[in-house]
């Protein structure tokens, strides 16, 4: 479980998060919504550590991250994956040494244990035999696939998203949502997807958190989504006149 | 400037914090020195060559007396390439084949995420980036400057006796006359500070990109022109404590 409370983040003069609190829970897929500049992916680097909150606190398990120092933060870094926007694969290696990279860093596994490792993960993505391609020989949807391969990799307890739709096609998209909420479900792991998609949304959605300028809107799940009156998240959500029919519908 | 020298200094203390596992350093640190050193032999080798040939013909222009005997124009030519070409005009030059690649290298693992992927695996992104580049700078640049000033006093050589204006004789007896063996450690030392400048500079300025491919290059164009200032700054200093 990652626990937020009252998170505060400001460049400058630009206030991006205002104090938000949430608990995202275990084995569940937690999605943080919004517009552009609303926060989110901001929201996500706080809680990962790669931006430092200027205020409040980040709770993995109990362990206060925004109070470790580095060597402590590690430890707790050892149990995260993330999935980047743009997938971030290191484009100097190939999708074996790629998934292979942080089990050579951390682990004293022989070389056999871990292209084993390697080949499962690569398998759990559907892109088994696919080890001596680099990333510039991949398609964008088999580039996030090899980015939830790397950050399943160590098994980790809480796996992070950003965007995994962006860029995608409709249907590669749905598929890459169906395999971050099986592998959530697989190995209970603590899942945070920030996205702006709205199959995702509806899709994947079990926990939501919507932000606004800066703020938490509104909180729920996919089910409630559809009959909520706050006003912010409807014109977010059913911003379309396609999006705005179905609603009429349910 | 000062920010920009405190930045510096903090990630060099980052960089060289203990690696998480050495022998993936040992690989990556290998692999610099290839790129670094052996990827550099050519052109360093056709300039110092060049570089030699036309200092000799100078140097040849310059000393026409009869009060001055031939053999100085080897005696010349070997001390300024020691003491300051082979290692100034390599470091410059490297400055702009590596410090660029290493700052585009950087920038774009920066501006793509890859940078901040290291961090989240838990991983010292500076020590695990810089560390090998510049153990490969501080002993693959001396290594290129030494092969430099071989070259470059050949090709003082073959320029002179090539254009007539002194025989090989005179040329030989001039640069092993006089010979004093502290020069070349004066080139060393110059040469290992060179070293660590493009790399380090070049690093930092890939290690701080903002944006996007256009500040990549942007950073890259910066790296060559810091580099290239601080090495003549270092040469100077270098100089003058040494000489």
């Amino acid at each position: 479980m990652i626990e937020i409370k009252d998170i505060h983040k400001s460049f400058d003069d630009n206030y991006v998060l205002k104090g938000i609190s949430g608990v995202f829970q275990d084995g569940m897929n937690n999605l943080i919504i919004g517009g552009s500049g609303s926060g989110k992916t901001t929201l996500l680097k706080c809680m990962v550590g790669l931006h430092t909150p200027d205020q409040g606190s980040v709770i993995y398990d109990g362990r206060d991250f925004t109070k470790m120092n580095t060597e402590e933060r590690i430890e707790i870094r050892k149990e995260i994956g993330m999935l980047f926007q743009n997938s971030a694969l290191f484009d100097s290696m190939t999708v074996e040494q790629n998934i292979m990279f942080p089990l050579d860093m951390f682990t004293t596994q022989s070389r056999a244990e871990k292209l084993e490792r390697v080949n499962f993960c690569l398998e759990r993505v559907n892109l088994a035999g696919k080890n001596k391609l680099f990333p510039a020989e991949l398609s964008g949807g088999m580039k996030k696939r090899v980015g939830i391969a790397r950050a399943i990799s160590m098994q980790p307890k809480y796996l992070f998203v950003d965007e995994p739709n962006s860029g995608l096609d409709p249907r590669t998209a749905i598929l890459i949502d169906e395999l971050i909420n099986e592998i959530t479900d697989e190995y209970n792991i603590t899942t945070v997807v920030v996205t702006h998609d709205m199959n995702s949304v509806m899709g994947i959605g079990e926990h939501i958190l919507f932000l606004y300028e800066g703020l938490k809107e509104w909180e729920g799940s996919n089910k409630e989504i559809a009959h909520t009156d706050n006003q912010q998240l409807n014109d977010f959500v059913f911003a379309s006149k396609f999006t705005q029919a179905a609603k009429d519908k349910l | 400037m000062f920010t920009h020298f405190g930045r510096y200094i903090l990630l060099l203390k980052a960089v060289f914090k203990r690696p998480e596992k050495w022998k993936i350093y040992w690989t990556n640190i290998f692999n610099e020195m290839v790129y670094i050193g052996v990827d550099s032999l050519y052109l360093i080798g056709i300039i110092s060559v060049f570089v030699g040939a036309v200092m000799t013909l100078q140097i040849a222009f310059q000393l026409q007396s009869d009060l001055i005997p031939r053999t100085i124009i080897g005696s010349v030519n070997r001390d300024s390439t020691i003491l300051e070409l082979s290692p100034t005009i390599s470091a410059l030059v490297l400055a702009g084949k590596i410090g660029s690649s290493i700052a585009s290298e950087i920038g774009t693992m920066r501006v793509t995420e890859q940078i901040d992927a290291l961090e989240i695996m838990g991983i010292n992104a500076p020590g695990y980036l810089i560390l090998p580049k510049i153990v490969a700078g501080i002993t693959m640049i001396p290594l290129l400057v030494t092969i430099s000033i071989g070259l470059a006093i050949m090709g003082g050589y073959i320029g002179g006796t090539f254009s007539g204006a002194i025989s090989g004789a005179d040329y030989y007896r001039g640069i092993t006359e006089g010979f004093v063996p502290y020069t070349i450690a004066v080139a060393l030392v110059k040469a290992f500070f060179f070293g660590f400048i493009i790399t380090s500079v070049s690093s930092y300025q890939g290690f701080y990109v903002k944006g996007s491919a256009l500040d990549v290059g942007r950073a890259s164009t910066k790296t060559v022109v810091t580099s290239c200032i601080a090495i003549l700054a270092a040469d100077y200093v270098i100089t003058g404590l040494m000489l």
